[in-house]
């Protein structure tokens, strides 16, 4: 469970968080939606370490991340596992050598013990025979398939995706979709996932954080957030013809 | 102006200190040390070479040119054409060259990785980016750029020799003569300071303005450019300071 209290971040005079408090759970799939700018990515930024929070703290289990020596940090990164939203595979290695690269940085197992956990990745996200292809030669759903066997190659115990269904067709999008939340069951582990798709927000939100301008206006679940009665989440939910509709029909 | 200036060199040095940290894993590290000692030195092998002998042929012209007296000994125009290719030309032109060749690979390498945000990935498994990617290319140019030159001064005196051979502006057994008179052990010492410390100017400079990319591939371009300039700069300005100091 990752718990965030108070987290405020500032770029300049500019406030990118504003006293963000909400915590994201064990075993389900917490989504950060918001529009483009309003602080996600900061937000996930923050929980991964690439940004420091300037005040408020991040409990990951219990533990504070931001009163962590280097070494400790770096310790507590290798509990996480990160899908970009560009996916970031390493364009000079294979997939088998993307997927194989953090285990090779951060455990001891044998080649043969690694070779098996890589096919096994690979495996869970339907790339089984993709294991010496470039990411030049992959689709961009290949891509972050691929990158979310990386993210899982040493069992992270924290999942952590950016967008994950930017620039896919629907129907790949909801093929990644049924994968995140299907590893974070199967693997028990705290995903959080930034998105602004519609399919995602209603189909695998099990717990859900709208962000509106750095600071957070609503929190709750798929089966909720159709039905709320706060302006600004139903601006961002039903700012499309299609969910308009649905809403005229419900 | 002057305190952005200042900021620059302040991250400079703190990114210096990320890089020079114990590598997370020996095995990994000399094998990329390998990798980046092979893609430096075998792809700017051939541009070495035909810099070096077109210098070469054309120092000894115009050396020739000048020097063409009675009075002077045969044997100057091997000798100043040696001290010209060895004590600077060599070290400092070819260097500038790599600025080129190497330190815009280098930067549009780790800038696209930064943009990519590959980088950030590193990062997020938990390891010392600039560590793992800067340093080996650090010490793999630190060990290719002098093997590089002492190889452009072997093709600069060639082209030299093979110009007098073709031209008859001397015999070759003069210009030869003046090739290996008044050879100073010394000399090799100041070349190869100025060598190594271009060399860790060309990969630390490029490295840095890679990895500092904020944006896309517009701020890849000026990255780029403000490294070649940065880095050819503090070649010019270091040459004369090692100069002043050695000689």
């Amino acid at each position: 469970m990752i718990t965030i209290n108070n987290v405020c971040k500032y770029f300049g005079d500019r406030k990118a968080l504003n006293d963000i408090n909400t915590s994201f759970e064990q075993g389900k799939v917490n989504l950060v939606i918001g529009r483009s700018g309003s602080g996600k990515t900061v937000l996930m930024k923050c929980l991964v370490g690439l940004l420091t929070p300037d005040e408020g703290e991040i409990l990951y289990d219990g533990r504070n991340f931001n009163l962590f020596s280097n070494e400790e940090r770096q310790n507590i990164r290798t509990e996480m596992g990160m899908v970009f939203q560009g996916a970031a595979l390493f364009d000079s290695m294979t997939v088998q050598d993307n997927v194989m690269f953090p285990l090779n940085m951060l455990t001891l197992q044998s080649w043969e013990e690694k070779l098996e956990r890589v096919n096994f990745c690979l495996k869970r996200v339907d790339l089984e025979n993709s294991n010496n292809l470039y990411p030049s030669e992959l689709s961009g759903g290949m891509k972050k398939r691929a990158a979310i066997a990386r993210a899982i190659a040493c069992n992270p115990h924290y999942l952590f995706c950016d967008e994950p269904n930017s620039g896919l067709d629907p129907k790949t999008a909801l093929l990644i979709d049924e994968l995140i939340i299907e590893i974070t069951h199967e693997f028990d582990m705290t995903t959080v996932v930034n998105t602004h798709d519609i399919n995602s927000i209603i189909t695998i939100g099990e717990t859900i954080s709208y962000i509106h301008e750095g600071t957070l206006e609503w929190r709750g679940n798929m089966d909720n957030v159709m039905s709320s009665d706060n302006e600004k989440l139903n601006d961002f939910i039903f700012a499309q013809p299609l969910t308009q509709r649905i809403r005229n029909l419900m | 102006m002057i305190i952005k200036l200042l900021e620059i060199i302040g991250e400079y040095f703190l990114f210096l200190q990320k890089v020079f940290t114990k590598p997370y894993k020996g095995k990994v590290f000399f094998r990329r040390l390998i990798d980046e000692m092979d893609s430096m030195g075998v792809g700017s092998l051939l541009i070495v070479a035909i810099v070096s002998i077109s210098m070469g042929s054309v120092i000894t012209i115009q050396t020739a040119m000048q020097i063409e007296s009675s009075w002077v000994p045969a044997w100057t125009l091997g000798f100043t054409v040696r001290t010209s290719v060895v004590m600077e030309l060599c070290p400092t032109i070819i260097s500038c060259l790599l600025v080129g060749a190497l330190g815009s690979r280098i930067t549009s390498e780790i800038g696209s990785m930064r943009v990519t945000e590959q980088i950030d990935a590193l990062e997020v498994m938990g390891m010392n980016s600039a560590s793992y990617l800067v340093l080996p290319k650090i010490v793999a140019s630190l060990i290719v750029n002098p093997i590089l030159i002492i190889i452009g001064i072997f093709f600069a005196l060639t082209g030299g020799y093979l110009t007098i051979v073709i031209t008859g502006v001397t015999s070759p057994y003069d210009f030869v003569d003046g090739l290996t008179s008044f050879f100073r052990m010394y000399d090799i010492v100041y070349v190869l300071t100025k060598t190594i410390v271009f060399a860790f100017v060309i990969s630390s400079v490029s490295s840095f303005y890679g990895y500092r990319i904020e944006g896309g591939a517009l701020e890849l371009g000026k990255a780029n450019v403000n490294g070649v300039v940065v880095a050819n700069f503090l070649i010019l300005t270091l040459n004369l300071l090692i100069t002043q100091i050695m000689l």
